[in-house]
């Protein structure tokens, strides 16, 4: 039997198939998120060391910062699948992925932001990865105003895709000026990563949560990777032949 | 291959000298800005030291993105520059004659008006030279990563205000060595070698790719 790769790398085939695939990630989505912060919120100890009730806003904040710089590699991978294979499709995936990123990134800024003021007793610090998120945010905002900017789609696509490879080359640069600005000594509020000493309970709350987020990211990447292939398919038989069926 | 960067390098800076208004325009952006700073925050003599290697390196970074925007846009409306595509010389080494030249007329130009920040803001002379000497090693980077936003933006409406959301992200690292090392000179104890040795290494990663995704970014703005 051979498989064809490409089937579903053809709009037209995806279409129908996305729209099959939307309906179970929200489930997902939902079932996963209600479950992590459900376990979170009540099924972990109460007091925690010196932390107190608030930090159980790390279930929000540490599932969307991970999905604000997962989503930048994933949009990067479909840029560059797109610049080697030169498929529309994938193309499409990096644009419907940036804006999802955007707004993950912007939730870890927000939450963290609160988190902060009840913690820090502050809403902002130029601590590393507090400015890395910032970054990050503002690399998401290059990207989509790039690919907005751009009329020709097929441009549009192929620099936006350039653009977001030339970002992932320099973020490791980036995060270490970012990290360690004075090279004779580095210093930083946040704590060292925590992930090992965590307890199991918060922990299993986080893990699913995220889960529950990223579900989340492909039912509306899907969506929104649905209404772009209309917009840019519209003029094809397929696409006619879509609306006269219903 | 050498002839070819000559050629391009010669042509560029011989048509810039020909209109010499447009490097001097960069130059006085730079000095502006540098001068309206203290008129904003005042003339406390401590304040503007401590704030000197920031507000420089911040008024390079917008002088050099200010001139970006002619890296290509006048060879795209004449032509040339689709005639340099079509060459059978190797795009990225024409591209990288380009940045030369750009950084020639544009950085080189603030490195050497450098010593007027140092006066405006009382600086030793010992800083201004390590500030010269950071702006030597950054600013060849700055022309080089910004010609890929450059090249990204060809053409574009508004390609200048698009330029800076998408460069200006990438230019921090320059910045954030750029100041610390010269915040690191005011010291006593100051140790300005871990500050040159990852700016230069940060130069030599953009001069490895920088002319080649340059080079892909023309061709999908020209295509």
């Amino acid at each position: 039997m051979s498989l064809n790769w490409f089937k579903y790398s053809a709009p037209m085939n995806f279409y129908p198939l996305a729209g099959k695939l939307v309906p179970i990630f929200w489930i997902l989505a939902i079932v996963l998120t209600g479950f992590g912060l459900y376990w979170g919120f009540f099924k972990t100890p109460d007091v925690l060391s010196d932390q107190k009730q608030y930090y159980r806003i790390i279930f929000v904040h540490v599932a969307s910062s991970w999905m604000g710089m997962w989503l930048y590699v994933m949009m990067v991978f479909w840029g560059l699948v797109g610049l080697v294979l030169n498929t529309r499709l994938s193309f499409m995936m990096a644009k419907a992925t940036s804006v999802t990123g955007a707004f993950m990134a912007a939730i870890a800024l927000v939450s963290g932001a609160v988190w902060g003021k009840v913690s820090w007793g502050t809403w902002w610090d130029w601590d590393p990865r507090l400015t890395m998120s910032l970054i990050l945010l503002f690399l998401y905002i290059g990207y989509i105003a790039l690919q907005s900017a751009i009329d020709d789609p097929r441009r549009a696509d192929k620099a936006s895709a350039v653009l977001a490879l030339v970002g992932l080359a320099i973020v490791p640069v980036i995060y270490y000026s970012v990290n360690c600005p004075n090279p004779n000594e580095c210093a930083s509020l946040h704590q060292e990563s925590s992930f090992k000493g965590i307890e199991s309970n918060i922990l299993l709350g986080m893990l699913v949560t995220a889960l529950g987020f990223w579900m989340y990211s492909f039912a509306v990447i899907l969506m929104r990777v649905r209404n772009i292939i209309l917009e840019r398919e519209i003029n094809t038989k397929w696409v006619a032949e879509l609306q006269n069926g219903r | 291959m050498f002839k070819t960067f000559w050629m391009i390098l010669k042509r560029d800076l011989k048509l810039a000298l020909r209109r010499r208004s447009e490097i001097f325009t960069v130059l006085f952006f730079f000095i502006i800005v540098v001068s309206l700073f203290p008129l904003g925050v005042g003339f406390d003599e401590k304040m503007l030291q401590s704030i000197a290697s920031g507000v420089a390196w911040i008024a390079a970074l917008l002088a050099s993105m200010l001139a970006l925007e002619r890296l290509f846009s006048s060879d795209y409306v004449d032509g040339t520059l689709e005639q340099m595509l079509l060459t059978p010389q190797p795009l990225p080494v024409l591209v990288f004659a380009k940045m030369t030249a750009h950084w020639l007329l544009t950085g080189l130009p603030l490195v050497l008006i450098a010593p007027v920040v140092g006066i405006l803001y009382h600086l030793e002379a010992e800083t201004v030279k390590v500030m010269m000497f950071m702006l030597l090693l950054g600013t060849p980077i700055l022309s080089m990563v910004g010609a890929i936003g450059a090249a990204l933006t060809l053409g574009l409406r508004g390609g200048g205000v698009l330029i800076s959301l998408l460069i200006l992200p990438l230019y921090i690292p320059v910045l954030v060595y750029g100041a610390g090392a010269i915040n690191e000179s005011m010291l006593q104890s100051g140790n300005i070698e871990p500050y040159t040795l990852l700016l230069s290494a940060f130069l030599l990663l953009s001069l490895i790719f920088s002319p080649w995704a340059t080079a892909a970014a023309l061709k999908i703005s020209l295509e």
